[in-house]
């Protein structure tokens, strides 16, 4: 039959025909505001260089990404707000003494090299953020480890060396033990200080109680799920506490390990970043630990140099989910329950 | 008889905008005899019925005009008094062209009924099937399949439970509501002709926790039934009227893959399709009319309507008052299963619960955007599949793996697309992931 009409002409599409509202965009804008509270913890601990670090990756991520679309001549990403997000994650993960030169080259390859060229969001298998960091630990090793004064060192000005002051805790502690010298004592004051954020290390990760906020703010809005850092937090404490408890002397009590080094960062902000990390929930917990257990290993073996451990933690788990992925897929309805 | 909540709820499932108000309120009414009335000989699933009569005759209401065709199909019968003016091809709401006949109607109130079973407590369970059968009833849910060949499960499969789906999950429809409400004694009755002839032990009324009006509806009929039945209430939520889902949720049973509900001792039907059953048993008429909610924010005054099989969505658009305002979409059925139409001028068949009308705010536009991975839609499929994964192997044109991870295991109720934030067409690719399957295992057969 013939339509009448010009007018009796609807659209045509497969179902569903309603939508539940949400977006990539209205995702990305809730990560953003999730991060506004540890924005202002930096600024307020690392004054301008929080400002300038940020607004530099911030900028230039966005610069990248309309670059490189212009180059693949495909549509125009800036409005999913993904590289805002990238640009943000990576200025939390940079020193404050940075020079900004070299903060606008891990942004460039944030970008470029680690989203646009696999084509963009949806098909980075690493966390942009987290790629430029790791470039950035390598190209400028030198730059990126090393740390201003904050007041949390000038409290332990009585007992460190004069060296040891430009570090983080866990650099500090590291090194202390690497050394052969008992683990330092730290005042009961200074958990404190830990959680408000007042110790060295990269501007946006010092903060657990500015990030807790944007976390609890995320798991209100579902944009995260509990499993990833739930499993990478507690994984991380047990593990400690079992070495704390075997030696604790030789060894970083598990409060320290969770407070410090960008795990609270790391566990909300970057290891839950969708694309690349599993879709089922049972993935999640497996990819939780995996980071968790990696993560103490870096910090925990002596031999290795590096105090930190997160970034490169998820980077590690980030390459293992498509594997998690199909390894955890859900039963499905009606076939037989596995004994 | 007792009122229970469900036991289980089935993993995943939605929360969408049920918008039932819009329309729950309205009793039934009877739609006005439409002028010509364009019967499609394909409202089941199987077979096309096959013409009994010719250009020129005139038919009774009730007189079978098409007969059954097949094992899996079902007869048509006239669903009002006129003069075949053609039998020709008419476009139906899957957007498939279906042979249809064309009646003129004369307005004459004449019925051709069936023998009734007055008795039928006490008639042969066989002869009962044979009649409902030869009534053309069909599950009137929206997959059509034909009750005869539902109520005949073989011997090996007892049946102990059956399951009266009023749980309606689909939103704006109201359909099956009007009808708990304003027919509880013959959907009572037709339940009960169900219960005898499978002989089964259990019976179990499925209804969601937003209509508690029909709950109550309910309990009041089924109070004096005997044995063991009870009205089992639903948590609102969509799939809760999906078949699999439903036998989950009132008795805690899987349907195995690619099995039917036989396979557990289940037989679930609507509760629409029990009023049809009522009808033909109890009073000889067979399946030509049936209750359609007229809704959406694009219609006059949404409505429930008594109409004929065969009527011109135009015709239930006019009793409604007309459109209102700009219309961006027109469905048969619901919003999340329904099928979008281009036009008015396509008939309703046996399984039209409704006729969805919306405007463009009401209207969502799915683009094929990268899949973020978020893993909404694996929380939200009640199949337990990965449709993101499903998606991205079809859009690959890998549909060997995309069979692998389960894809013919999708019922397409649409949850996952609903939930994507990257708003992208999952169930679509599903759709052409299983016509590629099914095309290429039709292909093997030959």
């Amino acid at each position: 039959m013939k339509p009448e009409s010009p007018s009796d002409l609807y659209i045509v599409s497969s179902s569903p025909h309603t939508h539940s509202g949400e977006s990539v965009e209205r995702i990305m804008l809730d990560v953003v505001i999730a991060l506004v509270p540890a924005f202002l913890a930096a600024c307020w601990f690392f004054r301008l260089d929080a400002l300038r670090l940020t607004v530099a990756c911030v900028v230039t991520c966005l610069l990248t990404e309309w670059l490189c679309r212009k180059a693949m001549k495909r549509a125009s990403s800036l409005s999913d707000l993904s590289a805002v997000v990238t640009g943000l994650l990576l200025a939390f993960n940079l020193p404050p003494a940075l020079p900004l030169w070299m903060a606008v080259a891990g942004s460039v390859f944030a970008i470029a090299i680690a989203k646009q060229v696999f084509g963009g969001l949806g098909y980075n298998p690493f966390n942009p953020a987290l790629a430029g960091r790791a470039f950035m630990l390598i190209s400028f090793t030198g730059a990126m480890t090393t740390w201003s004064q904050s007041a949390w060192m000038r409290k332990l000005a009585g007992t460190a060396t004069e060296a040891l002051t430009t570090a983080t805790p866990l650099g500090y502690a590291k090194e202390a033990l690497k050394a052969g010298q008992p683990m330092p004592v730290f005042e009961t004051g200074l958990i404190s200080d830990f959680f408000l954020g007042n110790m060295n290390g990269c501007i946006g990760e010092t903060s657990a109680l500015a990030l807790l906020i944007g976390a609890a703010y995320l798991l209100y809005r579902k944009v995260i799920s509990w499993h990833i850092p739930v499993a990478y937090l507690l994984s991380v404490a047990v593990y400690a506490a079992v070495l704390h408890i075997v030696s604790p002397a030789t060894s970083i009590p598990p409060l320290f390990h969770v407070l410090s080094g960008g795990l609270i960062l790391g566990a909300f902000f970057m290891a839950t970043d969708m694309v690349t990390s599993p879709v089922t929930k049972r993935g999640m917990l497996v990819f939780g630990v995996g980071c968790g257990v990696i993560t103490m290993l870096i910090r925990t073996v002596k031999t290795g140099a590096y105090p930190e451990g997160v970034s490169f933690a998820i980077l590690i788990m980030n390459a293992f989910t498509p594997l998690i992925n199909r390894a955890t897929r859900n039963r499905v309805f009606g076939s037989k329950k596995k004994a | 008889m007792q009122t229970t909540p469900s036991p289980f709820t089935f993993c995943g499932g939605i929360h969408p905008s049920y918008n039932k108000e819009l329309s729950s309120g309205s009793p039934i009414r009877e739609l006005p005899l439409p002028a010509r009335l364009v019967v499609p000989l394909s409202q089941h699933l199987g077979a096309p019925a096959k013409p009994v009569v010719k250009v020129g005759d005139t038919v009774t209401a009730g007189q079978l005009i098409a007969e059954q065709n097949g094992f899996i199909s079902a007869p048509v019968h006239a669903p009002a008094c006129g003069k075949v003016s053609a039998i020709d091809e008419t476009l139906t709401a899957s957007g498939r062209p279906c042979a249809a006949i064309t009646i003129e109607t004369d307005g004459s109130q004449e019925w051709h009924l069936l023998p009734t079973f007055p008795d039928w407590q006490n008639a042969d369970r066989k002869e009962l099937i044979a009649h409902i059968g030869a009534a053309g009833i069909v599950g009137m849910g929206g997959a059509g399949f034909p009750t005869r060949v539902k109520l005949s499960p073989p011997a090996d499969k007892p049946i102990d439970t059956v399951i009266l789906n009023g749980a309606e999950c689909e939103p704006y429809l109201t359909s099956d509501h009007r009808m708990m409400l304003e027919f509880a004694h013959e959907i009572r009755t037709g339940a009960e002709i169900i219960r005898h002839i499978l002989g089964a032990k259990t019976m179990r009324i499925a209804i969601e926790d937003n209509k508690p009006d029909a709950i109550s509806a309910m309990e009041k009929a089924f109070a004096s039934i005997g044995g063991d039945v009870a009205v089992t209430v639903l948590h609102t939520s969509y799939p809760q009227g999906s078949e699999k889902q439903q036998i989950y949720s009132v008795t805690g049973r899987e349907v195995p893959r690619g099995g039917l509900p036989m396979d557990v001792g289940c037989v679930v039907e609507n509760v629409s399709t029990a009023f049809a059953v009522c009808d033909a048993v109890v009073h000889g008429r067979p399946l030509v009319r049936r209750v359609i909610a007229v809704t959406g924010d694009a219609i006059q005054q949404p409505s429930n309507l008594l109409a004929p099989c065969g009527t011109l969505y135009s015709d239930l658009v006019a009793a409604c008052g007309g459109l209102r305002g700009k219309v961006a979409k027109v469905i048969s059925g619901g919003p999340m299963m329904g099928f979008a139409v281009g036009s008015l001028a396509i008939p309703t068949g046996k399984t039209a619960s409704g006729l969805l009308l919306l405007s463009t705010g009401k209207v969502s536009c799915y683009t094929s955007q990268a899949c973020i991975s978020c893993g909404r839609c694996v929380d939200a499929c009640p199949m337990r599949l990965s449709p993101s994964e499903l998606s991205q192997c079809i859009e690959a044109d890998d549909i060997e793996s995309a069979s692998q991870i389960a894809l013919m295991d999708c019922i397409e109720c649409g949850s996952c697309a609903f939930v994507c934030p990257a708003r992208r067409p999952l169930v679509h690719h599903m759709r052409r992931g299983k016509a590629i399957v099914m095309a290429q295992r039709s292909a093997a057969k030959k």
